[in-house]
């Protein structure tokens, strides 16, 4: 039972809560659907704090405790906060602990929301640390593979473009090694999988590193497409050296399974020709919308409203 | 082949034996001993030992270690033995224990990790591997090999 507790890491989820938390965000996603007005949060309030830029995961959070009849706190970033006054972490959290029933927070550090966790009494939700972990954007993504595709067990996942920055991809790898499924990893040289992921990765898991996309294009089941990051470069000119990397247009996408698709966790820059959206392969926004119900029935199960 | 250190007993204080060769000026840095240092200090560096091979040998006199500092060692030095001398006698010895858990012991390699930052809480570790050594930063998740641990110790 997820009641009372943080979500920091992947980790943090058991292997068989995957399954309440698909059927809870099942039912949300009707109710979504049909209309209904939910009243499970009435009078619980959520903190958000996102010191880093978000659109979709703060949008998708704060949609799904008003949803839920719960109403929503925030502060936008760190410019307009107590942190620009030289507050750590840890006080601001011991304070909004005070003001708020949970509390979600992106941060630039990696770890920031384990500290967090450590000095909060109300649970506490990673929306993102650093090139960390995005565990709720991972839930959401292995919603999405089993929404579209039934089933996640058996499945060839080719994840491209920044696996080295990428948080989404950290998580959702960490997560993939609980599934039997194959992996093809796809990236230029310098954004490879970072050696403190890959140690994590038990050995026997099904996985291959593969410097030609159209080498695994024709079997792959989901194609999961990542951002090539510049916030996270240092050295622009490396960035430079490797944008516009591989780019998925309907020539690529021709050349794809039919029942396979194509996911992404958003925002995308070039990596996805816009004429890709109209394919039905194309399940990135429809991912996206998955984020609102995935998310109401987490915070749903954490506060004890489900 | 005559087999002898060459380094005097000790009346009162503490014998860090078994050290791996050529970390001794490591564990100096550890236990803060420097030039303004007042203890009596014998160091023997690449010593024959019959079980190392070669290993150093640190004795000082009329110093005791904390438990932090001997944490730290076994970092570095996991086979080390420690040795509590009074009078002369050797009243008390023990091998130093690699912790499976490190608090407040080394600082996160990892610069983006939230416990570099000046947050009021320490460093903490899981052990993973002790040969090769290899522990796990429990706030970022990273992991920090021999190298790492040495350099930021």
């Amino acid at each position: 039972m997820l009641k009372n507790r943080s979500i920091v890491s992947i980790d943090d989820i058991g292997d068989n809560e995957l399954d309440d938390i698909f059927k809870a965000t099942d039912e949300m996603s009707n109710a979504l659907k049909q209309g209904k007005v939910l009243k499970l949060l009435d009078g619980m309030v959520m903190a958000t704090f996102f010191y880093e830029p978000s659109t979709r995961t703060r949008l998708s959070f704060e949609s799904a405790m008003h949803r839920l009849g719960g109403s929503v706190i925030s502060v936008s970033e760190a410019k307009s906060s107590s942190v620009s006054k030289g507050e750590t972490l840890a006080d601001t959290v011991r304070m909004a602990e005070g003001y708020a029933d949970i509390i979600v927070i992106r941060h630039p550090m990696e770890g920031a929301a384990k500290l967090a966790s450590r000095f909060s009494s109300k649970p506490i939700i990673n929306a993102g640390d650093g090139s960390g972990q995005h565990p709720t954007q991972t839930i959401l993504d292995l919603y999405t593979i089993k929404r579209e595709l039934g089933e996640i067990n058996g499945k060839e996942i080719t994840i491209v473009g920044d696996l080295r920055y990428g948080r989404t991809v950290h998580s959702l790898l960490l997560a993939l090694t609980k599934f039997d499924v194959s992996i093809n990893l796809v990236s230029p040289e310098i954004l490879k999988v970072p050696d403190h992921i890959l140690s994590r990765l038990p050995k026997g898991i099904k996985m291959k590193v593969a410097n030609d996309l159209d080498s695994v294009m024709e079997h792959t089941d989901v194609l999961y497409v990542t951002r090539i990051q510049k916030e996270r470069f240092s050295d622009q000119t490396e960035y430079q050296s490797v944008i516009g990397s591989y780019s998925i247009d309907m020539e690529a996408v021709s050349k794809m399974k039919e029942d396979s698709i194509i996911m992404h966790p958003l925002p995308r820059v070039d990596e996805i020709a816009p004429d890709v959206d109209s394919s039905p392969k194309a399940a990135y926004f429809r991912q996206a919308g998955n984020g609102v119900p995935v998310r109401m029935a987490l915070v749903s199960m954490i506060l004890g409203g489900k | 082949m005559e087999r002898t250190l060459k380094i005097s007993k000790i009346k009162d204080g503490t014998v860090i034996d078994h050290i791996p060769a050529g970390k001794a000026l490591k564990v100096m840095t550890i236990l803060k001993m420097d030039d303004r240092t007042t203890n009596s200090v014998s160091i023997g560096i690449r010593v024959p030992s019959g079980k190392m091979g070669q290993k150093d040998v640190i004795k000082i006199e009329n110093r005791d270690l904390e438990k932090f500092e001997v944490d730290k060692i076994s970092l570095i030095a996991p086979e080390a033995s420690i040795s509590i001398v009074k009078d002369y006698e050797i009243t008390e010895k023990f091998s130093v224990e690699l912790p499976t858990r490190l608090i407040g012991t080394v600082k996160c390699h990892n610069t983006e990790c939230i416990t570099n930052l000046k947050e009021p809480v320490s460093s903490d570790f899981l052990l993973i591997s002790k040969k090769p050594i290899v522990i796990r930063c429990n706030f970022c998740e990273r992991n920090m090999n021999e190298k790492e641990i040495i350099s930021s110790l």
